[in-house]
């Protein structure tokens, strides 16, 4: 191991040859690149085989990011005058911006400053340390040889508009929206559904304080309906986005409500006198009703109600009008139309949520062939005293009170065949079931789990006082629940469902007849993520989840500028967390709206005119329409506010005409060349094989 | 000839005594969006693969220009991976779509000159997908094995001839009055 202190008795080269002076900064990362790669032997490496390419100083530091690891780097800019500087350290995910800063203090151009990675590429990946420093060296030479095409740049500066589309109108859209709404600026939100209010708006109770959740909702959807700079698109979707970050342009399609909501006051007679009453599957979890024209529930907001024209008798039969005829303020449009508005904004938060498990996908637990197999959201509707049952537990027929009710966890969750992931939910969801049951009923609750997950805070006290109020819990994945009778004993539980488990703390297998059981089912992506992770630019994981700029470090925005996510579209998680990257994502994009513009990395194709022979094969290539041609004088251009850099114009034009900031032919070349350099026999012209002075 | 070549350089490589074990180097390129980030993710979850890859970052698989290539098997590399971004999951859209039309263009033109199409592969990986990479570099490095070295880069002869001939371009140019004029002729 190196001396960990800068060595100020390296070697350094004594003949410069002219041109770049390149500085070489090897960083140990603690033990997490030093305990792998010998970066003592790279430092030495670049300061010796790389001095012919311009490498002027190459020293090692255990903590490069540090403010005094800087301080190397700048003092060496001013006393040696290097003009580029590589930095091989972590990826320049990471830390490009650190260093570009030390270099900018030091008053160099940051874009003639390149980090290469050695420890994401190669000490966290490899065991073999002589390979894995022989592939450090390999990446310090990509990273010289590179760094001496580089030009100074200038940050491309865009404006940012004040307006903010939220997309989704659950909890975690709509404390974005009130945030960023409430510091001045203007919010478009967008929902599916045709109210605001997320899943959210369906539960009873909210664990483990036991909150009634529309106590602590509705006031906040209300503000939002209300609010002067938030624009509520409901029964809406985002059909297009084009354009970046600072100036998106965003298609909204409203779909017709067949109501004008100038006129609607929400009186509600058109639901009370439409004749037409059909299973709510979306809202009610499709254990209750509703009206043809409807709210999905009283306290909707906004207050207008939509029609549902695959159940409504007029569109069937062109008859009835019922609700056209009895408006009061006669609202209804039976003749509108779908509209679709564009809108200019400058940021985008997705806080578009998950859906619930279909339990029907295990089969062994018969929901959907055995009636009272319940699903958790199925439940919550049950549970919720504005629900079907006015809050009552009963079984399937509307009547029963069970006697026995089984919680099954882990539905859909923690299962190779269906998702590997943790919901984070049920747990605390189920034990939420299982007080609410011991509170209106008397029946005996069983709690049937794999392991209790209870990290936050006050849950694992919540957990205990289920368990004090005599909720049984019995560890084992349920096998089966059957309406099938196997054994003798069970002669007496006809009608009733059988749970059969392996107890594994008893450490044997149990057959617990139950009326009840309810399914605690896991969260997945919405059916359509990927879809909109393609419209609005961003990835997502195979499942469909929303990936993070750093799951640690950048948790809410994700790696298209401008595009931010918040609440269960990032992964499963309970209503504080969808509350805090809510307010996270308004935060991110309030800092950006108060300095009115933002520097982008200026990776733009630039056109030479001189040499653009006019072919036009450049000219289809660009999705962003960022080529123009100019017609008068036959050459191609490039609009650089368009333009997104990814280059493919570029390696596409037969004169080389196009040439790329940040990755310009020469740039990439160079960096082939040096990070193969230990391939070509013919080995660098090191100073020592140089001719030396030939007597005359 | 090149064939030729070939033959001579993988007997050398398994004859040679002394010599280390030949071990194939391949450069991969990614995508700045998918497939860098799942090599970093790889990293951050610690997944291993053989250091025989190399990894040159670019915006997008869009921008892997044939000329790059070329120019890393002339460098000496044994292999050529495009990485990116899955298709229609493209960061710019559509991109990756051109360089797949690219890629097999190019891949017929390899096989034109007797590359093994070994040589040069694609692969996708989304940002998540680091352990997905981390098997298939490990898996390509495998199939490159037995191929031996491609030798581009790497024809010792040529190699001693074109330094010779540099070093006295050089020597020309420095000192011309050194060099006898025989040679300067």
């Amino acid at each position: 191991m190196s001396d960990p202190r800068p060595d100020e008795t390296m070697p350094v080269p004594s003949v410069t040859p002219d041109g770049p002076r390149v500085g070489v900064y090897v960083c140990h990362c603690g033990t997490n690149i030093a305990g792998v790669v010998d970066v003592a032997a790279v430092r030495d490496w670049a300061a010796e085989r790389l001095a012919p390419h311009g490498v002027v100083v190459a020293r090692d530091y255990p903590f490069m990011c540090s403010s005094l690891g800087q301080d190397l780097i700048e003092d060496d800019i001013r006393e040696l005058g290097l003009d580029r500087v590589v930095v091989a350290a972590c990826s320049p995910h990471m830390h490009e911006k650190t260093f570009r800063g030390a270099c900018a203090r030091a008053g160099l151009n940051p874009y003639l400053c390149e980090l290469v990675s050695i420890r994401e590429q190669v000490s966290w990946v490899h065991t073999d340390h002589a390979a894995a420093t022989a592939k450090a060296e390999a990446i310090v030479a990509g990273g010289v040889l590179r760094v001496r095409e580089h030009a100074p740049l200038e940050p491309f500066r865009v404006p940012i508009n004040e307006a903010t589309l939220v997309v989704g109108g659950g909890i975690a859209g709509i404390t974005a929206a009130l945030e960023i709404a409430d510091a001045g600026f203007p919010v478009h939100l967008v929902e599916r559904q045709p109210s605001i209010g997320g899943h959210m708006a369906q539960f009873d109770k909210t664990f483990p304080t036991l909150d009634c959740a529309a106590c602590i909702l509705t006031p906040k959807m209300v503000t939002a309906g209300s609010h002067p700079n938030i624009t509520l698109h409901t029964w809406s979707e985002v059909t297009d986005v084009s354009g970046y970050v600072g100036n998106f342009t965003v298609k909204i399609l409203h779909r017709p409500r067949y109501v004008d909501t100038d006129l609607c006051t929400g009186c509600g007679i058109c639901e009370e006198k439409c004749p037409v009453k059909v299973v709510d599957p979306t809202f009610e979890a499709g254990i209750g009703y509703r009206k043809a024209i409807y709210r999905p529930f009283p306290q909707a907001v906004p207050k207008y109600p939509v029609l549902d024209p695959d159940n409504c008798t007029y569109f069937e039969r062109g008859t009835c009008k019922a609700c056209e005829k009895l408006c009061p303020p006669v609202a209804i449009r039976l003749d509108q139309q779908p509209e679709e508005i564009s809108l200019q904004v400058g940021n985008i938060v997705l806080a578009t949520g998950f859906e619930a498990f279909d339990a029907r996908r295990v089969e062994q637990y018969g929901y959907g062939r055995l009636p009272n197999v319940f699903t958790s959201l199925e439940f919550e509707r049950m549970s919720n005293a504005s629900g079907p049952t006015g809050g009552r537990i009963v079984l399937r027929d509307g009547v029963t009170v069970p006697q026995s009710v089984a919680i099954v966890h882990c539905v859909g969750s923690r299962d190779r065949n269906f998702n590997n992931y943790c919901s984070a939910i049920c747990c605390m969801q189920s034990m939420k079931f299982a007080h609410l049951v011991r509170e209106r009923t008397d029946a005996t609750v069983y709690e049937f789990y794999i392991d209790i997950r209870a990290p936050g805070k006050a849950f694992d006290e919540f957990y205990q006082r289920v368990q004090d109020e005599g909720t049984i819990f019995v560890r084992g994945r349920v096998a089966e629940v059957t309406d099938l009778l196997r054994l003798p004993e069970e002669a007496a539980e006809d009608g009733r469902l059988i749970v059969q488990v392996e107890d594994t703390l008893v450490g044997r297998l149990r057959r617990i007849p139950v009326d009840m059981v309810v399914l605690s089912v896991g969260l997945e992506p919405q059916p359509d993520a990927h879809e909109v992770a393609r419209r609005f630019g961003i990835t997502c994981s195979s499942e469909g989840w929303v990936i993070e700029r750093h799951p640690k470090l950048d948790p809410v925005a994700t790696m298209t500028e401008g595009v931010f996510a918040a609440g269960a579209a990032l992964g499963p998680r309970d209503i504080p967390s969808s509350v805090t990257t809510g307010a996270a994502a308004a935060a991110r994009i309030l800092g950006r709206i108060q300095q009115r513009e933002m520097a982008l990395e200026p990776i733009r194709a630039v056109v030479d005119a001189e040499r653009c022979s006019g072919c036009r094969i450049c000219n289809d290539l660009c999705p962003f329409s960022a080529i123009l041609f100019d017609e008068a004088r036959a050459v191609t251009e490039v609009n650089p506010a368009l333009c997104q850099g990814c280059g493919v114009c570029i390696a596409a034009c037969p004169a080389g005409a196009i040439q790329g900031t940040v990755f310009s032919d020469a740039q990439i070349l160079g960096q082939i060349e040096g990070i193969l350099m230990d391939l070509d026999r013919r080995g660098p012209p090191t100073a020592d094989r140089r001719p030396q002075a030939v007597p005359a | 000839m090149i064939a030729d070549v070939l033959t001579l350089q993988r007997d050398d490589a398994q004859a040679a005594p002394g010599v280390p074990p030949y071990e194939p180097v391949v450069l991969a390129f990614s995508c700045n969006w998918c497939s860098y980030r799942a090599a970093d993710l790889a990293g951050t979850a610690r997944v291993k693969y053989p250091p025989n890859v190399r990894l040159i970052r670019l915006m997008c698989s869009g921008r892997l220009d044939p000329t790059f290539v070329m120019k890393a098997f002339a460098c000496g590399a044994d292999g050529v991976i495009m990485t990116g971004c899955w298709p229609a999951d493209c960061h710019y859209r559509v991109q990756n779509v051109k360089a797949l039309r690219r890629f097999e263009l190019l891949h017929r033109v390899l096989e034109g000159l007797g590359i093994e199409p070994e040589r040069f592969q694609r692969f996708y990986a989304s940002a998540a997908e680091g352990q997905q990479l981390a098997a298939a570099f490990t898996r390509i490095v495998e199939e490159l094995r037995p191929l031996g070295p491609l030798g581009w880069g790497r024809l010792p002869e040529v190699a001693r001839g074109e330094a010779a001939l540099a070093e006295l371009g050089e020597l020309v140019q420095l000192e011309p009055d050194a060099v006898p004029e025989e040679v300067r002729s």
